[in-house]
């Protein structure tokens, strides 16, 4: 915990304590930590000298703020008018329903992955867009091609799993 | 570093030197789409090509007896036709190789750049004919387009200063700065009839004149790189392909108003831009383009850069000033309007990306140069964002006063798929929809208000048959009512409670009374609400109400959506006369929803089918209806 706060104070220092650049520092501790933990919202408010509701206010107006853990595969499904359009939504209710999730739930209970969507990618040209963490672009996709996408990055963490399972196996008998 | 407008001058000339003595250059888009599509591999092959052919460039050299490299290859900003990415275009000829593969770079480089033959199989084919057309300015997607905003989009190397430089970039600046008084500036830019590429429309040069005559010693100017609206990216297109344009105009307002600080907002959903925004600063301020005493002159200038956080109302104005200041992005009330009092008290001007890439061409050509283009009261032109079911999705920059149909058919090459059309959407969330007929209508802000919609930020939707207008509407509610940040009542509550109508009205629960209320609280919250966002998002509702009424109807007597969209009025069956049974549903079914044997009608079980019509798009005997 005490390490956890070092980096925080690292990074709130960095911008001066400038209370104009609360979002960007929000920024760079969601970069950190991958969402935005309560007792993190209390230090930078105590740290900047502001209310904790001040803090609070501006994390869940923005929607890019997460105050609760996200997977580690967060898939974004564009759900820009030109994506609608084309089929968005019949891609996000196939991935929903193929990683089970129900109700209000946008992660898996393993968290490994997190559904969302969001508003416009501006790739209207690729429509419909879905984008795996962010770096991973899937152009012009159906509900078939991204379930295999999906499936894909499942076997790729079952194969680590047993590698890893493996390997620990190997330094017990070592 | 440059301390003078003759150094300006000496670098440009320099620059140009340099791509004229190029015998080929080699432009690889790095746009949003095209990365995605694997530009960058595609460039990283041209690259390694030039670097293992040393031998190539000797022989070129002693040909034309030049001592320098005579092949480069760069990255370029977004050409706007992304769908047929990645793009490579091939200087001087201006030859436009589409959906270029890794695999298809040795052959370019050894036919083309080295034997000077073009490969056919990678250009452009034209719709009706199928012939090849070569260079980028003979397809019909461009033939038709005026660039002035999006000139340098796909021509130059946006990280590179000295490429801006060489293709007149800074000029205007330093004509204005010389040449020009700031009155004279805000006269030619009023003159010039330019109005507010960001929705708003209202003349760039009056909201400068309020700035000019603000007191106050501090002012800013703000570039709104907020671009929310869904369907729309011409903002990222411009800040990603030529971000020093929108510097320039940025410092020539601040030069007309008597400000010397800047800030660009930019969404955050757009890390490429905010990436070639960061690099264009800093190497404006290593060039002495930004900081004290510019070329020499009086004036100073710096620039900013700040990351939005996901919040569309951030376009607004005043919510965007709230944002930079750290707060959460609401609008207050206006007046003061932000000319007068902006970012913390001070005058601001917040001027759109689109509109500030316009500056630079209007100060060096003039206002007569610009008020030949377009209609008397939209002078010059405006980028619109095609998108949706149209042949060729991409960005077209057109005089204004183009017609619908010169849009959509002559350059967006009609609907995709041999669709039949039905509606644009035009101005996402705050525009209305057009139909069949307003195919002839000018496009200009003052034709488009009186049908009820509006340029907005010119994201343009093509819909064929197949889309039902009561879920269109029903898409922009919940965009607005998601994005609604709660200040006002009738924003806040009024938009909930009209998506609540139309998810009644689209799952076939709905009533004749429902349409009346829905058409009252459209107005309610027209009139009622604080800013643009409220007073703009029914749009939507009021203009599918207003031309496709029948289709609402439709929905609430017969509990039917003709255009077969709305799910809770549909189901999926399979018929088993034309089923053949040959498993390719039961195969795809995301929901394995489909069940049957070999060679047998298979059938779909209602309770599992979440209707994602999967198997209708991979059925080949038309097995699979709905009604």
């Amino acid at each position: 915990m005490e390490r956890k706060f070092e980096r925080l104070q690292e990074i709130i220092e960095s911008h001066q304590g400038e209370v104009s650049h609360l979002i960007a520092i929000l920024q760079e501790v969601q970069e950190e930590y991958r969402y935005l933990p309560e007792e993190v919202l209390t230090y930078i408010a105590t740290a900047m000298k502001v209310s904790p509701a001040t803090v609070y206010g501006v994390a869940t107006f923005y929607t890019q703020f997460s105050l609760i853990p996200k997977g580690k595969y967060v898939i974004r499904v564009c759900d820009g008018t030109a994506c609608h359009v084309r089929g968005s939504e019949p891609i996000h209710f196939a991935l929903r329903e193929n990683l089970g999730l129900v109700g209000g739930e946008s992660t898996t209970p393993d968290m490994q992955f997190t559904v969302e969507t969001v508003s416009c990618l501006g790739a209207c040209g690729l429509a419909p867009v879905v984008v795996i963490n962010s770096d991973e672009v899937h152009g012009q996709t159906t509900p078939e091609s991204i379930l295999r996408a999906v499936n894909k990055i499942v076997s790729r963490e079952q194969q680590g799993e047993n590698k890893n399972s493996s390997e620990t196996g190997c330094c017990q008998n070592a | 570093m440059l301390n003078s407008r003759a150094e300006l001058d000496v670098l440009k000339k320099k620059a140009l030197t340099e791509i004229s003595s190029m015998q080929k250059r080699i432009l690889v888009c790095a746009g949003t789409g095209c990365v995605a599509n694997g530009s960058l591999k595609v460039f990283d092959l041209f690259k390694q090509l030039l670097a293992q052919r040393p031998e190539l460039a000797v022989s070129i050299e002693l040909e034309k007896e030049h001592s320098q490299q005579e092949i480069s290859a760069h990255t370029s900003g977004c050409h706007g036709f992304c769908q047929m990415g990645p793009l490579v275009r091939i200087e001087p000829r201006g030859t436009l190789y589409c959906k270029v593969k890794p695999e298809d770079v040795s052959e370019i480089f050894e036919e083309h750049i080295i034997n000077g033959r073009v490969v056919s199989r990678l250009l452009y084919q034209d719709d009706h004919t199928h012939s090849p057309i070569e260079t980028q300015d003979e397809i019909p997607f461009y033939k038709n387009q005026l660039r002035i905003a999006l000139a340098n989009c796909g021509r130059i190397d946006p990280d590179d200063i000295e490429d801006y430089i060489a293709h007149d970039g800074y000029q205007s600046l330093a004509k204005a700065l010389f040449e020009m008084t700031p009155d004279e500036v805000v006269k030619e830019v009023l003159d010039s009839g330019l109005r507010g590429r960001g929705g708003g429309g209202f003349p760039t040069g009056r909201k400068w004149l309020f700035a000019r005559e603000a007191a106050g010693e501090k002012k800013y100017i703000i570039c709104n790189g907020d671009e929310g609206d869904p369907g729309a990216f011409m903002d990222r297109s411009v800040m990603e392909g030529d971000p020093h344009r929108v510097i320039e105009g940025m410092m020539l307002a601040g030069y007309a108003v008597g400000a010397d600080e800047g800030y660009i907002y930019v969404r955050a959903e757009y890390p490429l831009a905010v990436k070639r925004l960061r690099t264009a600063v800093e190497t404006a301020g290593k060039h002495g383009m930004l900081g004290e005493k510019i070329l020499g002159s009086g004036f100073s200038f710096k620039v900013n850069i700040k990351e939005g956080a996901g919040a569309f109302v951030c376009g607004e104005e005043t919510a965007l000033i709230a944002s930079i200041e750290g707060e959460r992005g609401m609008p207050r009330p206006r007046p003061p309007f932000p000319a007068v009092s902006g970012l913390w008290g001070c005058p601001t001007i917040i001027n759109n990306v689109e509109t500030l890439a316009n500056l630079p061409a209007i100060i060096l050509n003039g206002s007569g140069w610009f008020t030949n283009i377009g209609t008397l009261t939209s002078t010059g032109t405006k980028t619109f964002a095609l998108a949706g079911q149209i042949a060729h999705t991409g960005l077209v920059e057109v005089p204004m006063g183009l017609t619908l149909r010169k849009i959509v058919f002559d350059i967006g090459g009609g609907l995709r798929d041999n669709k039949i059309f039905k509606a644009v959407q035009i101005g996402g969330p705050s525009g209305g929809c057009l139909t069949k007929e307003h195919l002839d209508l000018p496009l200009d802000y003052d034709s488009l208000q009186k049908v009820g919609a509006m340029v907005g930020s010119g994201g343009m939707v093509v819909m064929g048959e197949d889309t039902c207008m009561v879920e269109v509407a029903k898409f922009f509610m919940g965009f607005v009512q998601n994005e609604s940040c709660g200040k006002c009542v009738p924003c806040r509550e009024g938009s909930r409670r009209m998506l609540e109508l139309l998810t009644r009205i689209a799952s076939g629960s709905g009533t004749e009374e429902d349409l009346l209320l829905l058409e009252e609280l459209a107005l309610i919250v027209k009139d009622g609400s604080l800013c643009g966002l409220g007073k703009t998002a029914p749009n939507p509702v009021l203009t599918t109400l207003r031309y496709f009424r029948s289709e609402y109807e439709a929905h609430v007597r017969d509990k039917k959506c003709p255009a077969g969209v709305c799910k809770d009025l549909l189901d999926y069956r399979i018929d088993p006369s034309l089923c053949r049974g040959c498993g390719l549903c039961k195969k795809v079914c995301p929901a394995d929803a489909i069940s049957g044997v070999k060679k047998e009608p298979h059938r779909i079980d209602p309770e599992k089918c979440i209707k994602c019509g999967t198997c209708i798009s991979k059925c080949k005997f038309g097995s699979i209806v709905t009604n």
